[in-house]
């Protein structure tokens, strides 16, 4: 129980800010560098490390891999359905400005990117962490019914 | 662009599968994925007909993602453009006919050869693969071609190797075409790269325009770049060694999926690259056109030579394959409208071809387990439909008249005699017949077993394939002699297509 104890207390420490981090690249890719590539990959990194600390068990508990592939599939969806919104609503795939076209700043391009950003991140992270869950919990042989 | 209520045409076949897709994944396993799959491969070949309609009827059709088109005062697109014309509608109709029939096949082969959990993954990734190679036809952005070609090559080897649970070494084969795949795309990259240097544009008209009279090394460099990285995804002869196994090992319907469509959509961005972008202005598109013959008549001779003495019928027709691109490859290097038209002639007859040829193989791999040769020992008797199915798309492949084959051999024949190449006309036109009869001895061979053969005396009876199997295959086949008789449509389009694509290339028009 009080095995690496320092590791895990510092783990505990980083967790909440690497998910903040991740979150401020995830809504401030719209101005600066980053986005939702970026904070996908950080934001799984958070339970890439609570894994390494608690063990894959403890982690899987805390995010099941029932989950991820609902969030990869919501991720790409909020992409692709922002694209077909535009289309819904008589303009291009992805043509940002029918979503406020009153807007005489381009408040559609940022609610469009923002929606985008969204669901790339969403989806880069549950599919990080699929990855990651598989590698890990890759059993020495496989099994020939896994195939 | 005015054709009212289809303006957004030209995004659909992209945007369909792709929303499609990830729906797969959460189905159940069994028959929902492949009935979904399947309704959404129809709904998109419906689409691809409308557009190759309106492109026919109302000419090129242009698409600007966003709505980021021409800004006002200039000519050419600041965003991503998907641009249509009759070249690259043909092979959209093409790749999206063919999954109409391969979808409905895949059901009772993927239940037999991929476990049952599996399924979901399985229809997503063909779907993601469905996907990339539609858009990788459709765009008109040079760069966007890298990113579809990557999606369509990453969900490739995903399904490749789901073959595993039947063979390993689709394992192995699917690495294989990993690394030859990636470095094939990173040349493409690496050329695209030097293109973008030279001009800032990676809109395919624009770099027209751009590169119109520049011809320097790095222009060159990238052009080289560029031919050498799709002529690996191509597997132009001697770059072809990941296709064999890749397609061999593979789960039947991919590799009848694959076979019909993957290297085609190469030939059209090969096509698309030399005649669109560089055009003829370009001195060195010469040495290129020199090096397709010889690549082309090596690929014909060779890979046919080594499909004459294979084992196994799957790794047989892949080599055939190999070969076929060589006739492509020979029709593109002709420079000629007549060239270019029997390549693209080709192109869709051979995908015909290809299709019919490795769904029956897949229905034998469904009944008895091997695509072995001796699998097919006295085919004709124990699984009849199968075998006249397999004989004549054989037939079509070597260039029987009443076949496909034939119109594919016949224009570029005629292509051949009006060309002028270091090669004398009648040379190039008898090296076809020649290469044209050892398609005849690998096909013999296989249909000397399927005939005459003895069944083996231990052999348990078999079961004619799955109604579903041998009616999807069937239609493949009757399209073979179909096209025979109905020469105006592919004749007439890739002729057209060819024209176009020839007239951007001599400099008229075209470009912004």
């Amino acid at each position: 129980m009080m095995a690496h104890l320092i590791l895990r207390v510092t783990i505990k420490l980083l967790f909440a800010p690497i998910i903040v981090f991740a979150l401020y690249v995830q809504f401030h890719g719209e101005y600066g560098p980053g986005g939702g590539f970026q904070a996908g990959v950080i934001f799984a990194a958070a339970f890439v490390l609570h894994a390494l600390g608690f063990g894959l068990d403890e982690t899987k508990k805390v995010l099941p891999p029932k989950v991820l592939p609902w969030l990869m599939v919501t991720g790409v969806m909020l992409y692709a359905g922002t694209g077909v919104a535009t289309m819904l609503l008589g303009e291009n795939f992805l043509d940002y400005d029918i979503l406020q076209p009153d807007s005489h700043h381009h408040a559609g391009q940022h609610i469009g990117i923002i929606l985008v950003e969204l669901g790339v991140g969403v989806a880069v992270a549950s599919t990080m962490l699929t990855i990651f869950y598989y590698f890990a919990g890759r059993e020495p042989e496989i099994r020939d019914e896994d195939w | 662009m005015a054709i009212p209520g289809l303006e957004q045409l030209p995004v659909l076949p992209v945007v369909i599968p792709l929303v499609a897709a990830p729906l797969t994944l959460l189905m159940k396993p069994g028959r929902a994925p492949w009935a979904w799959a399947t309704l959404v491969s129809w709904v998109t070949f419906v689409v691809t007909l409308l557009l190759l309609e309106a492109v026919w009827v109302h000419g090129p059709v242009e698409y600007a993602m966003g709505g980021w088109g021409a800004p006002e005062g200039m000519s050419a697109p600041i965003g991503i453009t998907y641009y249509v014309d009759l070249a690259n509608a043909l092979v959209l109709t093409l790749v999206a006919g063919i999954a109409s029939v391969v979808f409905p096949y895949a059901y009772y082969s993927v239940e037999s050869e991929i476990d049952h959990r599996q399924t979901p993954a399985f229809y997503t990734a063909l779907l993601i693969c469905f996907t990339g190679l539609l858009g990788v036809t459709i765009t008109g952005d040079a760069f966007n071609v890298f990113v579809f070609l990557e999606i369509s090559s990453l969900s490739t080897y995903a399904l490749i190797a789901m073959g595993a649970r039947n063979d390993r070494r689709a394992l192995t084969a699917s690495f294989n075409y990993l690394v030859m795949g990636t470095i094939g795309a990173t040349f493409y990259v690496i050329g695209i790269g030097l293109l973008y240097q030279a001009t800032g544009t990676l809109n395919m008209l624009d770099l027209h325009q751009q590169l119109m009279g520049q011809s320097n090394r790095m222009v060159e460099a990238g052009f080289a770049f560029i031919i050498t990285g799709i002529g690996l995804k191509l597997a132009m002869v001697p770059l072809h060694l990941w296709l064999p196994n890749a397609y061999c090992y593979a789960p039947s319907a991919i590799s009848a999926f694959l076979a019909a469509t993957a290297t085609k959509v190469q030939v059209y961005i090969i096509l698309r690259f030399m005649f669109s972008v560089f055009g003829f202005e370009f001195a060195f598109l010469e040495v290129a056109l020199n090096a397709f013959i010889v690549l082309g008549i090596v690929g014909m001779f060779y890979a046919s030579f080594v499909a004459v003495f294979r084992d196994n019928v799957k790794q047989m027709l892949a080599y055939s394959s190999i070969a076929q691109i060589g006739y492509m490859l020979l029709g593109i290097s002709f420079g000629t409208v007549d060239g270019v038209a029997a390549s693209l002639i080709h192109v869709f007859n051979h995908a015909l071809i290809k299709a019919a040829l490795f769904m029956g193989v897949g229905c034998v791999v469904l009944r008895l387990g091997s695509s072995n040769f001796a699998a097919f020992n006295g085919l004709a008797k124990r699984m009849p439909w199968t075998a006249w199915g397999l004989i004549i798309s054989g037939l079509s492949l070597v260039g029987v008249p009443l076949t496909v084959g034939f119109i594919s051999k016949w224009k570029l024949m005629e292509a051949a005699f009006q060309t002028q190449t270091f090669i004398p006309p009648l040379l190039i036109v008898l090296l076809i017949g020649a290469s044209s009869l050892l398609a005849a001895i690998y096909i013999g061979r296989l249909a000397y077993a399927m005939l005459l053969q003895p069944v083996p005396e231990d052999a348990e009876p078999v079961k004619e394939a799955p109604h579903l199997m041998r009616i999807t295959m069937w239609i493949m086949v009757l399209a073979n002699i179909w096209f025979f008789f109905q020469t105006d449509v592919t004749v007439g389009v890739a002729t057209r297509a060819a024209q176009a694509l020839l007239d951007t290339g001599l400099g008229y028009g075209g470009a912004y």
